[in-house]
């Protein structure tokens, strides 16, 4: 049925962008190339937010293969790309991991150029700066990891060059959550976490990598520490945020720590905890159970993440080619859209916007007052008509990202000192 | 006894003869015992073998290294955290013991003595394996509602006027970690207790009373050591299941307590395989002393 259609445009991608011998091959049997697709597999893994079943449908009908998808928590994403290669053939992962996982070799490196939307990426993965006036935040800055010199490299190039790490595809901005019924005044900066007003009321995510960047926010806003960068820090000054933040949890500042999504979720649903360290999709979670919840935006600003795709070092040949038609799928705007409908950002937004609506765009991009209620790609209500989105347009808020998530230098040094916070 | 029988058919001596029969018994007894021995080997000794050799390795960021160093060691006993660590899963697992002891002695005793037809043993003692029906974890998490600051117990006690302010203790510290342990591992301790009691020859205790003795004094003389074997391997499951366990500390806590198995589970996280493993070794050494101590007490093999 609709196979035939399927051929041709795969027989076009190929012919534009792929190597001779394949598109050789392709002309001769272009019906085995058809039929080939049909067969192949790709496995993918990554972290929740973006590994839904509703992108693999999409793909099987647009491009025809499969892809199996595999949800797993960062930790373990950043365990199986590094020690498990061939169990995978394309990693879906947070930039602070591909700083991590790069090294061991199990990724490789993409060709810009067969990446047809390339040029419409966002700055930020690029050239590092939103706008060419933005400063570059602190952290694992996804531009710093984006790129290699060469295939085979291990070690990351400084500039844009023609070889990527990971094509961008969901990425963030984070705050903390508050209850504002429960609060009942504004809070305007990180510090308020530690606020002996929130004892026993506060929480913070046990995933040390963001959890540290959390406590540095904090910090900076108490006036206790300045960092040169919170991305990486030295010994003294891991010695110095831990102090402060042990020396809270012994006075019984924490509820709880969590670990997953949905610990967060319930923590501040039943109330257990009214501020705390959360990702946008839980605040809407809470909300959508008819809980008041404010993604509070701060002065000091917003603590950033981004993922993206990455290909197994093991990849060759058609499912390579499959590959690369899928990144180049992923560009084309209906991931973005269904991800954009979930309070994230896409890496190529213009072409989002043609899988929105006007409402929905004006909401969730543009931070103006939804006309109607939002609604996202499941059918739950957003935001009633006349709500704004919690920090504004995309420019506002991700052009106050204070740092990314990230690896430091004395990463291991840090996790010693989080086990020991955790033991206090 | 009613295990008489048993004993006498592992102890039957085998023939003496020094003839081919001996012989050929010599070989039939080695291949029975091949098939379990080679799974033991496989299973057991091995991965142990694979994670001693592991402590001594180095780790980076992202790989491991083989290595025949004492980093790991050194570290784990030059931190003050490791002592800590211990400190708190032996505790973890003492109280733990005490209350699986008290309650689940008291519910064997009564399934064994005071329900008298064995129709109705059989049903009770059924009833209690029903939790076990669902999965470990949805048993412990279910408790998370229920002791919340607005959940049923606070709500319910607020509601008595016995309370003014939600306790904020019942969620999120030791005592919901030791509340989900008793809770989980009461079981492992009353399948071993009731099973020896119900060997126990009744009329041993018949004898006890025609002697004089009070009901205290029966319990205590005769009961309590005819079943220390029941007691003991009891013991040895919740102590080992308390000092291997690492999610129960993680959602009863909130994260906020730590026990070994939480510092093995965050090396292996990060990828320390060498670290966590150095600490699986000290853990392992640990917990055989442990019972090491506890069969000093009672020699399970004479007793069973």
């Amino acid at each position: 049925m609709t196979t035939i259609p399927k051929i041709r445009y795969s027989r076009r991608a190929v012919l534009k962008t792929g190597g001779a011998a394949v598109a050789a091959s392709t002309l001769s049997a272009p019906m085995v190339w058809g039929q080939a697709t049909k067969d192949i597999t790709l496995r993918q893994f990554g972290t929740g937010v973006s590994n839904l079943n509703e992108v693999a449908q999409k793909v099987k009908e647009d491009l025809g293969f499969t892809l199996e998808m595999t949800a797993l928590d960062s930790d373990s994403v950043t365990q199986r790309a590094a020690t498990q290669p061939d169990s995978f053939d394309i990693a879906d992962i947070e930039y602070w991991i591909c700083k991590k996982v790069w090294p061991t070799g199990n990724l490789q490196a993409m060709d810009v150029s067969k990446i047809k939307r390339y040029d419409q990426i966002v700055g930020i993965f690029k050239s590092g700066k939103l706008t060419p006036e933005s400063e570059i935040a602190q952290g694992t800055a996804p531009h710093s990891v984006g790129f290699v010199p060469e295939p085979g490299a291990t070690s990351f190039a400084d500039e844009e060059t023609n070889w990527m790490t990971l094509i961008p595809t969901i990425y963030n901005a984070d705050t903390l959550g508050i209850r504002p019924d429960l609060i009942g005044r504004p809070i305007n900066n990180w510090s308020e976490l530690l606020n002996p007003e929130f004892r026993g009321k506060a929480s913070i995510l046990d995933i040390s990598s963001i959890g540290i960047m959390d406590m540095a926010m904090v910090c900076e806003s108490m006036g206790e520490i300045q960092y040169a960068d919170k991305g990486n820090m030295t010994r003294e000054e891991i010695d110095k945020t831990f102090a402060i933040f042990t020396e809270a949890k012994q006075n019984g500042q924490f509820r709880a720590f969590w670990k997953t999504f949905d610990e967060s979720v319930n923590l501040m649903a039943s109330g257990e905890v009214v501020i705390q360290s959360m990702w946008s999709p839980a605040i809407t979670a809470v909300k959508t159970r008819g809980i008041p919840c404010v993604y509070q935006p701060l002065e000091e600003g917003y603590r950033s993440w981004g993922g993206g795709i990455g290909l197994s070092n093991s990849l060759s040949g058609l499912e390579l080619d499959a590959a690369y038609e899928y990144i180049n799928w992923y560009l084309e705007g209906w991931v973005g859209g269904f991800l954009m409908r979930q309070g994230y950002y896409s890496a190529v937004p213009e072409t989002s916007k043609d899988h929105m609506s006007e409402n929905e765009w004006g909401y969730w991009f543009e931070g103006k007052e939804a006309v109607e209620d939002i609604t996202n790609p499941f059918g739950d209500v957003m935001a009633a008509a006349g709500e704004t989105r919690d920090g504004g347009s995309f420019n506002d808020r991700m052009g106050a990202v204070a740092c990314w998530n990230a690896v430091m230098d004395e990463n291991q040094y840090m996790v010693r000192k989080w086990n020991e916070f955790i033991a206090a | 006894m009613t295990d008489q029988p048993l004993s006498k058919i592992i102890s039957r001596p085998r023939s003496p003869s020094r003839g081919r029969g001996g012989w050929s018994n010599q070989v039939s007894g080695w291949l029975l015992a091949a098939p379990l021995a080679a799974v033991l080997l496989v299973f057991l000794v091995l991965p142990i073998v694979m994670i001693v050799i592991v402590s001594f390795w180095g780790a980076t960021e992202f790989s491991i290294f083989p290595a025949f160093q004492f980093d790991n060691y050194t570290f784990l006993f030059g931190s003050e955290v490791t002592y800590r660590v211990f400190l708190n899963t032996i505790k973890y697992a003492l109280i733990t013991w005490i209350f699986t002891l008290l309650i689940g002695f008291t519910v064997a005793y009564f399934l064994a003595f005071h329900v008298r037809t064995l129709n109705w043993q059989i049903a009770l003692f059924l009833l209690c394996t029903i939790p076990f029906w669902t999965s470990n974890i949805i048993r412990m998490i279910s408790w998370i509602p229920f002791l919340g600051r607005n959940g049923l117990a606070n709500s319910t006690l607020l509601s008595w006027g016995v309370i003014d302010q939600p306790l904020e203790w019942l969620l999120f510290s030791d005592f919901s970690v030791i509340l989900a342990f008793v809770h989980l591992y009461t079981l492992f301790m009353v399948v071993p207790i009731f099973n020896t009691m119900m060997r126990i020859d009744k009329s041993l205790i018949e004898a006890a009373v025609d002697a004089g003795a009070s009901g205290w004094q029966t319990l205590w003389h005769v009961i309590i050591p005819l079943t220390k074997p029941g007691i003991m391997i009891g013991t040895i499951f919740v102590v080992t299941l308390v000092m291997g366990d690492f999610i129960t500390v993680r959602f009863m806590s909130g994260s906020q307590s730590a026990n070994v198995g939480r510092l093995i589970s965050n090396d292996i996280a990060l990828l320390q395989y060498p670290s966590a493993s150095a600490t699986a070794v000290i853990l392992l050494i640990t917990v055989l002393m442990v019972i090491g101590i506890l069969l000093r007490f009672v020699d399970i093999r004479k007793e069973l």
